[in-house]
């Protein structure tokens, strides 16, 4: 079973955890509708969008409204400390939320008192509390785009905001950062760096790259680094080997955008409806 | 009269130099920097948005920098404004200097600036906002629904809304937008 961890741009949306279900272009999880646009119910949109291919698979969310104050990320993880040790979860994601590393920290604790670990992935505002923790190693999967990448890279940045210069972004030097990242003890057993060019690497280098078909527009779309993260999700969940579920879902996330045909004026909707289509023609062309 | 104005031309080019001549403002969260920033620089005082040194362990992660010896001046300034700071100390380790490249990418109808993890895309006919993207704070697709569908002269600036670095660096993707597309 897959679980999402993250929030809601509401601030009077409760802290609700449940089956998460797709109506339409809402998400619906304890009687309550959350309208995909993009954050974490792109991603969990993605993850049900990968499981009409994959297979019956029930999705969890772990929700919260939070518009930046932290309050309501904050409770999550209160609510996750106190829960998560009796739960069985084969697959946890953590995306928006507030960063910060007491919490996480107490997370991980939460996370080893499982009878068994999840794979954990980690993406967005939990990752960036991942790395500064310094226990980037527990995770098995983070899934930065390019600026992050370079923020993993940054042994001294605590946020990409302070990512400096000499190190910042620039896609050319993509190998040099993952090395840096995994130098300074930054980098998840696996990553997937979101791109012009999408990554799949681990401590030893790049393992497979993904550049095609290339879809401009999709880097100005808010959204398509969380359906991606999202269509992993449900691939590792699956059973399939991390690295390989990584480059089938930047093939997958790119083939979607290619089918919607997007401007970067598009929403992330219109290529959230082409996940099963493409994903079906992925697995079909690696199989 | 003339002497005031000197003083006024020395507060208002003068930017911070040396480093014990400085101090640091902390805040409870980026949004009463922002703020802050916003009340100081309309006033033409040299400070600069820096991150904090390790040895501060109130806060956020954001501070103001600003000439030491202003340090009452700008404190009544900010109580006056209804934010005052948590704490005021003097800058002995070195600050974190805040991401200040910025990338623009041009769609041929579109533009997009990215500033540090944020990205900002606007319509260059009708200056409405299509899209943002990038950032992993929980305001971003707060801001990103508030502001995505509104024109450069009508959205809500994530200056005032926007309460993490996230926002802050979406701030900073908006105001370049703005000094290339607006007359």
């Amino acid at each position: 079973m897959p679980a999402i961890v993250g929030t809601v741009p509401d601030d009077a949306f409760p802290l609700v955890s449940g089956k998460v279900r797709l109506k339409g272009d809402v998400l619906e999880i304890q009687g309550l509708d959350v309208p995909v646009n993009r954050g974490t119910p792109a991603l969990a949109a993605a993850v049900l969008k990968a499981c009409e291919v994959l297979g019956n698979c029930e999705v969890t969310g772990f929700l919260v409204g939070d518009i930046g104050l932290g309050k309501g990320s904050r409770k999550l993880y209160s609510h996750l400390v106190d829960h998560l040790p009796a739960m069985e979860i084969h697959t946890l994601a953590f995306h928006y939320l507030q960063p910060d590393v007491d919490w996480h920290n107490r997370i991980v604790f939460a996370v080893e008192a499982m009878a068994k670990k999840p794979l954990m992935i980690a993406d967005a505002g939990f990752m960036y509390a991942a790395k500064m923790s310094g226990q980037a190693g527990f995770y098995d999967l983070f899934t930065p785009d390019a600026g992050e990448l370079a923020f993993l890279a940054d042994e001294t940045a605590p946020h990409p905001f302070y990512t400096r210069g000499f190190i910042l972004h620039d896609e050319n030097r993509a190998e040099d950062l993952i090395q840096r990242a995994y130098f300074h003890n930054n980098g998840a057993t696996c990553l997937l760096v979101k791109g012009k060019s999408d990554h799949v690497a681990n401590e030893k280098g790049i393992l497979a790259t993904v550049d095609s078909p290339e879809v401009e527009a999709m880097e100005a779309i808010g959204g398509t680094g969380d359906t991606l993260t999202g269509i992993v999700t449900a691939l590792v969940d699956s059973g399939m080997a991390v690295p390989l579920a990584a480059e089938i879902a930047a093939k997958t996330n790119r083939l979607a955008g290619f089918y919607a045909n997007p401007t970067p004026a598009s929403s992330i909707v219109e290529i959230i409806h082409q996940i099963p289509r493409a994903l079906a023609e992925v697995l079909a062309a690696t199989s | 009269m003339l002497i005031h104005r000197l003083l006024n031309r020395f507060k208002r080019q003068e930017p911070p130099k040396k480093r014990d001549d400085l101090g640091i403002l902390v805040f409870a969260n980026t949004s009463e920097v922002i703020q802050a920033e916003r009340v100081l620089k309309k006033g033409g005082w040299p400070v600069r948005v820096m991150g904090p040194p390790p040895g501060i362990q109130s806060g956020c992660d954001l501070v103001i920098e600003f000439p030491l010896m202003e340090e009452l001046h700008l404190q009544r300034l900010l109580t006056d404004a209804g934010i005052p700071p948590l704490e005021v100390v003097p800058v002995n380790d070195p600050l974190l200097k805040p991401v200040d490249l910025f990338h623009t990418k041009d769609f041929g109808g579109y533009l997009m600036v990215r500033a540090a993890n944020m990205k900002l895309t606007v319509d260059k006919e009708s200056l409405v906002i299509v899209n943002v993207s990038g950032g992993g704070c929980p305001d971003v697709p707060w801001l990103a629904g508030l502001m995505v569908g509104q024109t450069l002269m009508d959205t809500p600036s994530p200056g005032t809304m926007g309460h993490t670095l996230c926002g802050y660096a979406l701030k900073l993707a908006l105001e370049e937008v703005e000094r290339q597309c607006l007359p």
